[in-house]
C-alpha cells in the first residue's frame, strides 16, 4: 500500500493507493498518520476512495489516527468510502466516531469552514 | 449438514501477506456458488472479511506471529450451509474475552471476533490436546 500526502486547503490529505487495507499493511498506515500529526498537521483527511476492502486491523489503524488527532488537539476525517468499506464502519459502529464525507471536495469544504 | 457441494482445505503459511489470497478464495467461492444478483456479492464480501479476520486472528493470537507455522483452513459448502474451520496448533487465545468487545469503547484492537460473530450465525472456539479450532457456520437457505 502506497500513501500520497498532499497539502490541501484546510487539511493535509492522505490518499491510500491500494484496494486492500488489512493486517498486512495497517501498521504502515498507522505510522504514516502519526508522522503527519507529529510533523505539525492539525487536520488530516484520509481519502479511502481506492480502498475496496478493510478489516479490523485497518479500522484499528484509523482509530489510532483518531487518537493521534485528539492528542494533538487536531482532527481526522475520512472521505470517499466505497459501499463495502462503509458497511464495516456501520457494523462496528465506528460511523458514529469519524467525520465521514462523501467526497474529498465536500470534506475540504467542510474542514476549511467554507 | 446437507449434501456437500464442495470441501476446500487450505494450508497456508502463518504470514499476513497471504490474507489477501485467502480472502479472495472466499470471494470467488461465494460468486461461484452463490445465487445470482446482490446476494452473491454480499456473501462474497462477508466471506472475504470472515476468512481474513479468522486467519489474522490465528496469526496474531494463536501462533504468536511465527512465520514458519502453518494455518489450516477448511471450508465446507452445501446448498443449506457454509461451515468454516480455522485450525491452529499454538497456545490458542481467550475466546471469551475476544467476545467481550464493546463497540462503544474506542479501542484500537479487539474487533475481529466481534465482526466474525456479526456476519456468521454460530461461532465457537474449541481447544483440544492436538489443536485449537475456530468454527463458524452460516445458513445459506
Amino acid at each position: 500500500m502506497q500513501f500520497e500526502v498532499t497539502a490541501g486547503t484546510g487539511a493535509t490529505i492522505l490518499r491510500l493507493k491500494g484496494e486492500r487495507l488489512d493486517a498486512h499493511n495497517s501498521d504502515a498506515l498507522k505510522t504514516r498518520i502519526k508522522e503527519i500529526f507529529d510533523g505539525g498537521a492539525k487536520t488530516v483527511l484520509v481519502n479511502l476512495g481506492e480502498v475496496r476492502f478493510i478489516d479490523s486491523s485497518g479500522l484499528g489503524a484509523l482509530v489510532s489516527g483518531f487518537k493521534n488527532a485528539v492528542f494533538h488537539k487536531g482532527r481526522l476525517a475520512l472521505s470517499s468510502l466505497q459501499e463495502q468499506v462503509r458497511s464495516m464502519f456501520d457494523l462496528t459502529r465506528l460511523n458514529r466516531v469519524f467525520d465521514i464525507y462523501v467526497s474529498e471536495e465536500e470534506a475540504l469544504s467542510a474542514l476549511s469552514g467554507k | 449438514m446437507g449434501k456437500k457441494v464442495l470441501q476446500l482445505d487450505i494450508k497456508i503459511p502463518n504470514q499476513t501477506r497471504y490474507l489477501e489470497l485467502v480472502g479472495r478464495i472466499g470471494e470467488d467461492l461465494a460468486r461461484e456458488f452463490g445465487e445470482e444478483g446482490g446476494g452473491a456479492d454480499d456473501l462474497a464480501q462477508q466471506l472475504n472479511v470472515v476468512l481474513t479476520e479468522a486467519m489474522a486472528n490465528a496469526i496474531r493470537h494463536a501462533h504468536e506471529g511465527d512465520p514458519d507455522k502453518t494455518i489450516h483452513i477448511s471450508i465446507s459448502l452445501s446448498a443449506e450451509e457454509l461451515w468454516i474451520r480455522v485450525f491452529d496448533h499454538g497456545p490458542g487465545f481467550d475466546f471469551d474475552s475476544a467476545c467481550a468487545h464493546e463497540p462503544e469503547k474506542l479501542e484500537e484492537h479487539g474487533r475481529g471476533i466481534y465482526i466474525i460473530r456479526s456476519l456468521m450465525d454460530t461461532v465457537v472456539y474449541r481447544r483440544t490436546r492436538e489443536y485449537n479450532v475456530l468454527e463458524m457456520w452460516k445458513k445459506l437457505s
